[in-house]
């Protein structure tokens, strides 16, 4: 995978006395301390992230937790103090840190885009007007110019709007005109700060899946800043949390709410649904961890309900339900099986919790078997494994 | 006296000799500069003024009525302008009132073109804009008669020291306003700007001054505004128009060609006012 961004022990300071205050990071002060002693606010220290091509990678944290400070940091709108933030340009790597002013300008007309809590949107302008910001900057003709922006405004359903005025829009529609500006630029790149934050939830909500769509479809590098979990869990491949201008954990969505960091994680994710997050895979008991009797009989629960037998190559060759000979079904069909006791439903790795659960529930608590893509038998879920990943204990 | 406030007024700081001494210095080696300038502009002003006097003043009015109906598409607006001249006409202050027009126009002009820079810098460097504040301050609160009479040494009688005298009180307006807009552009629209690759330039053209639009445009009317307030005053040196008339009804107690004079200005000061609001209310 190509790396997209790159931030190498990032600092940012703030104020007057910059060396003053980095020696005092260099010591492990905190930001309260940084400012009584220097005046300096620390917006973020030795902030290490690596960003892949395609990724939605969701910067987390309370307010002043230096996630947007971080996300700034790639386009230059903050001044990195030290460290380097490398972003890629074509067949090669810039350090926005030092880069000069031409090529800065290039990045951010060509490669990086941005879109704004507060939409940003230029009043006196009208909506194609708008998303036409970034190539008129470039220099694109107008020709050139109109066609790529009428493609934009197709592509978030504007294509009516382009001759209002951006106040005339509602929030969501605006917010729609900043993404659209951002998208015509073509720059690979989109930093999103808070994008969805100042829309009230249903439009937040419908934002967010069709950023997921056009992201299916156009596989930018997103780097998305976000205070709502729900939101970064459900939109980010990567999520990284911040603490006071410091990262504190990176990892799949998955991985930060069954492995919290620290206590600040774990009250972050307190009120998290774990099962909009968690998969059959996060819960289930491998294999080789399962009771085995003789002749290839394997018990799927710790209460010896049922087992399956496994033949040489890993599949199933027969399974029994309360000492009786059962049938074994996908979870993909658990709404249409009639409900009844001689049944075992299987899941992927992939499958959802929550379709677990219900494969549960419908075969009067049955474990759920776990099968690779080649129908091989990998592990099973009982129903204490859920209780325990819904529970966090 | 007690003898601290005796000790303190034992040597008296002589800034008025000093003024005197530096203005001295300027028309002893500067005469001719301020003198051709005086002419030239003299020369330009009244070449305006009687160039303007040549038109039939029936026609001029129309034809500024037209001009306040393609500034602001208002009907209304056009047939009050030109009954408000007609009304100057008929009171027979033509001459007068183009005069003065003139000279409003190009103080507001010259103000315009001197203050926006300036305020634009300012507002791009908070350090000259603190150096430049208590000049501002200066500029507006010293009493007009006493930069008349510099003004007067050096330029002479006539238009030009209105002008000038105009110019200097009008400046600050329109650099304050200017000012004013481009610090109150949104952060994050000029961010935006910043964002997707603006140069130094196409910020400021885009961005900034679209977003001051109206707070300059403000700033326009106010200039022409204040320039009309400083009329009698450069009435005082020379320069013509309904000034002239307004210290003339004052030198002979008229009360009857004092209110003439004084509602011409009005109806010049409302006509003016209501045709300069571009960018204010209306369409954003």
């Amino acid at each position: 995978m190509t790396v997209a961004v790159d931030f190498r022990n990032v600092d940012i300071m703030f104020g007057q006395d910059q060396a003053g205050a980095l020696a005092m990071v260099d010591a492990g002060a905190t930001r309260a301390e940084i400012l009584e002693k220097t005046g300096n606010v620390l917006g973020c220290a030795g902030a290490s992230l690596t960003v892949h091509e395609g990724e939605i990678s969701v910067l987390m944290g309370l307010s002043g937790s230096g996630k947007s400070t971080l996300l700034r940091a790639v386009n230059r709108l903050n001044v990195v103090s030290r460290g380097q933030v490398l972003v890629k340009d074509g067949d090669g790597t810039v350090d926005v840190v030092t880069c000069d002013e031409v090529t800065l300008r290039r990045l951010r007309q060509k490669q990086v885009a941005m879109v704004f809590q507060q939409f940003g949107l230029l009043p006196w302008r009208t909506v194609e007007e708008n998303v036409g910001l970034g190539l008129e900057l470039a220099g694109v003709p107008e020709a050139e110019r109109k066609e790529r922006v009428q493609r934009q405004l197709k592509l978030v359903n504007l294509d009516q709007w382009s001759k209002k005025y951006a106040h005339e829009l509602s929030g969501g529609m605006q917010q729609r005109v900043g993404l659209a500006r951002a998208f015509a630029t073509e720059a690979p790149i989109l930093l999103m700060d808070e994008p969805f934050s100042a829309l009230d939830p249903l439009i937040r909500t419908k934002l967010q899946d069709e950023l997921l769509q056009l992201q299916a479809e156009l596989k930018k590098t997103i780097i998305f800043v976000s205070h709502d979990l729900e939101e970064a869990l459900k939109i980010g491949t990567h999520i990284t949390i911040m603490e006071g201008g410091r990262i504190v954990q990176t990892g799949a969505p998955e991985d930060i709410v069954l492995r919290p960091a620290n206590d600040y994680v774990r009250d972050f994710i307190a009120n998290v649904n774990p099962l909009s997050v968690l998969t059959a895979w996060n819960v289930m008991r491998d294999r080789r961890d399962l009771e085995h009797g003789d002749n290839g009989w394997v018990w799927l629960d710790r209460r010896k309900t049922t087992r399956f037998k496994i033949d040489e190559h890993g599949l199933v060759a027969a399974a029994e339900r309360d000492g009786k000979p059962a049938v074994w079904v996908s979870c993909a069909d658990v709404e249409g099986q009639p409900e009844e006791l001689a049944q075992v439903f299987w899941a992927n790795p992939g499958t959802s919790l929550k379709t677990v659960m219900l494969a549960m529930h419908r075969s009067q608590t049955a474990p759920v078997a776990l099968f690779d893509d080649q129908s091989r038998f990998v592990g099973a879920i009982g129903i204490r494994d859920v209780l325990s990943a819904v529970l966090r204990r | 006296m007690d003898p601290i406030s005796k000790f303190f007024v034992s040597y008296k700081i002589p800034i008025g000799e000093w003024g005197k001494a530096f203005f001295t210095f300027l028309t002893d080696n500067f005469n001719t500069f301020f003198r051709g300038l005086s002419g030239g502009l003299n020369f330009l002003l009244d070449g305006v003024v009687d160039t303007l006097l040549l038109v039939p003043p029936v026609l001029l009015i129309a034809l500024i009525a037209l001009l306040a109906y393609y500034l602001q598409r208002s009907r209304g607006l056009a047939v009050a302008v030109f009954l408000g001249l007609l009304f100057i006409l008929n009171q027979n202050l033509w001459k007068q009132t183009v005069e003065t027009l003139v000279l409003v126009v190009a103080a507001a002009a010259a103000s315009m073109a001197i203050g926006v820079p300036l305020g634009i810098w300012a507002a791009h460097k908070p350090k000259v804009y603190r150096i430049m504040l208590p000049v501002l301050d200066l500029m507006q609160t010293l009493p007009t008669f006493v930069y008349l009479i510099p003004v007067l040494t050096l330029f002479g009688l006539g238009n030009a020291p209105g002008l000038i005298v105009t110019i200097i009180f009008v400046i600050p307006t329109s650099v304050r306003l200017t000012h004013l807009g481009v610090v109150s552009v949104p952060k994050s629209i000029v961010e935006a700007g910043e964002a997707f690759g603006a140069t130094k330039s196409q910020l400021l053209w885009k961005v900034e001054l679209p977003s001051a639009l109206p707070t300059i445009m403000a700033g326009l009317t106010q200039s022409i505004m204040l320039s009309l307030s400083m009329v009698v005053f450069a009435a005082l040196i020379g320069a013509g128009g309904l000034g002239t008339e307004i210290n003339r009804a004052l030198g002979s107690r008229k009360i009857d060609l004092g209110l003439e004079a004084g509602l011409a200005i009005v109806v010049l000061a409302i006509v003016l006012d209501r045709m300069t609001r571009i960018g204010v209310g209306g369409k954003k």
